[in-house]
């Protein structure tokens, strides 16, 4: 791809006291890839899932949005410039409607709604993941699976030039394996860069454009899918020496 | 505005109108009554406006409300009236902005617990300076203010409030603290800029305590810091609050009602036991109505959209096995 990237992560570290939980990693997203970030346990994926999305204050090194510096900015601020996350354990707003839960994702940041525009835009949005009936039921009342669901209308909310999700697809049956990929896949029509951390394969496969793998919190492969869970150093990390 | 806006919109204004009545029609144990009820409303309501949503329990109420009342024995007499409680106000606002920006990143019981520490170490800091630079410990206010006076500024200052909690409801910083309530971390990651939110609503919340404050204090002729910084208010402010239901504008009125009545009967029958019995009513209201008064008598006299779930229903089967 010749476009300029969306999303540039360079030389990012993240120690925890003597721990180092991302260790320089650095890697390119660009505008309408879907990009799989993968690894072994405690490799560093949702560490770095937070440093993106500002939930943690990277140690070292830059994150870019197009042209805007983000690294070590709160939250808040990053969510408004335009990424959007879900979270590794499901958190939706457990005392309000999913039409609020959505409506919380569009009040704030530049194009935000209010009012009647804002409940049309929500009602929208719950209907493209499928909940459009569940609109005035208190978040907290819902099955795992909605709520995962909710979150992800309520990422969309925020209106993201990327997208992360982490572990989005855990948890779903084979069909609501099937159903959930179609719909990232069609978020992605709509022109939403994703970046997910996944280890479903079969969603891995099907989905991602490029996969960054981690190990130890350094990047151990970065190429297409295939490439990638075939290459050594990755058989390596996941299986063992023996193995590789 | 729907029909039930409407009926609370009428309570509203009718106890009011009732509670402002009462200098012209009430005798003087009515009018000191009327002012423990309009106080103790405005400050739980106060109170509810923060700590409601967003579930940040302040025990701080004490230390804005004695703020308030010390400005009116310091400058009470050299500024006109309403320059005091503007000046109370804006240090009760302006305290609780520097004392927002150190404690609000702490949760939970943490946060309980500054704030109560909050309240003693403010007493105490007056009580020093008062003992070894203003000379005397204790004031005298002086002021031309009657007891109607006092019930008729109460009476405006509950209406500001209500309204304030109104169109705070209605606001996107209602919706922020709601937010902050059930998720800080997904109100951030939403775009919302938590710390302004908490630091807005805490700070106005504490100008508000501060004028009721300021309001009250001519009542005793004289002020030192523990009648000013008592930490009980802030325990009745809260339990009013809770035994109310927090959750609603109304919520706190609920509270405050019975527990005026029944500190009142209290403090006249076992002045002695007090603050055992006060411990005892604590317990009881949150281990029996933990969910407040509103929150009882919305659950049997149904909820203000009983017609949506059930509409969703029917759709319950097929979402529930896809």
């Amino acid at each position: 791809m010749t476009r300029a990237p969306i999303l540039t992560v360079d030389g990012l570290s993240k120690r925890f006291g003597g721990l180092v939980a991302v260790d320089g990693l650095s890697f390119s997203v660009y505008p309408g890839e879907i990009v799989g970030l993968l690894g072994p346990n405690g490799s560093g994926k949702t560490t770095t899932m937070h440093l993106i999305s500002g939930a943690l204050k990277p140690s070292a090194g830059s994150i870019r949005l197009g042209g805007d510096e983000i690294a070590g900015q709160p939250p808040y601020r990053i969510a408004r410039l335009g990424i959007a996350r879900t979270f590794q354990l499901v958190r939706v707003l457990g005392s309000m409607t999913c039409l609020e839960n959505v409506q919380a994702g569009l009040a704030f940041g530049p194009g935000a709604l209010a009012g009647k525009a804002a409940a049309q835009r929500a009602h929208a949005l719950l209907e493209r993941v499928g909940m459009h009936p569940l609109a005035d039921r208190p978040a907290g009342e819902l099955t795992y699976l909605d709520q995962t669901r909710l979150e992800l209308a309520r990422a969309l909310a925020v209106r993201p030039r990327l997208l992360l999700l982490d572990e989005w697809l855990a948890g779903l049956n084979p069909s609501e394996l099937v159903e959930g990929i179609a719909l990232l896949r069609a978020l992605r029509e709509d022109g939403i860069t994703m970046v997910l951390v996944e280890h479903v394969m079969d969603a891995i496969r099907s989905l991602c454009d490029r996969c960054v793998v981690m190990n130890a919190g350094r990047k151990i492969a970065d190429a297409q899918p295939e490439a990638a869970l075939s290459d050594p150093e990755v058989v390596r990390a996941y299986l063992g020496d023996d193995d590789a | 505005m729907t029909l039930r806006q409407l009926l609370l919109l009428t309570a509203g204004v009718g106890l009011l109108a009732a509670a402002a009545l009462t200098p012209l029609i009430g005798s003087g144990y009515a009018m000191s009554m009327a002012i423990n009820l309009l106080m103790f409303t405005a400050l739980a309501t106060a109170w509810a406006l923060f700590s409601g949503p967003t579930g940040y329990i302040s025990l701080a109420t004490v230390a804005f409300f004695g703020i308030g009342a010390y400005t009116v024995a310091v400058v009470g007499e050299a500024l006109p009236w309403g320059l005091v409680l503007a000046l109370a106000a804006g240090l009760g606002f302006l305290v609780a902005l520097v004392v927002g920006l150190s404690t609000l990143r702490l949760r939970g019981v943490y946060f309980v617990i500054f704030t109560f520490g909050l309240a003693e170490l403010i007493r105490q800091l007056v009580t020093w300076y008062e003992a070894n630079h203003a000379g005397s410990v204790g004031r005298f206010v002086f002021l031309d203010i009657s007891q109607a006076q006092i019930v008729w500024q109460l009476t405006a200052v509950t209406a500001v409030v209500f309204l304030l909690g109104a169109l705070l409801q209605r606001s996107r910083l209602g919706l922020t603290l709601r937010m902050i309530g059930d998720d800080e971390t997904v109100a951030l990651h939403c775009g919302a800029n938590t710390t302004a939110a908490k630091l807005l609503a805490f700070s106005l919340s504490a100008a508000l305590m501060a004028l009721v404050g300021a309001i009250v204090a001519p009542r005793w002729t004289y002020l030192d810091p523990t009648i000013a910084f008592n930490p009980v208010v802030s325990f009745q402010v809260l339990i009013m609050a809770l035994l109310g239901g927090a959750g609603r504008l109304y919520g706190p009125l609920l509270g405050v009602i019975p527990l005026v009545l029944l500190f009142e009967y209290l403090s006249a029958h076992f002045p002695n036991h007090f603050s055992i019995l006060l411990g005892v009513t604590f317990l009881a209201i949150v281990y029996l109505v933990p969910n407040g008064v509103a929150g009882l008598a919305e659950r049997y006299l149904g909820r203000p959209r009983p017609s949506q779930p059930a509409a969703a229903a029917p759709a319950q089967p097929k979402e529930g096995t896809s």
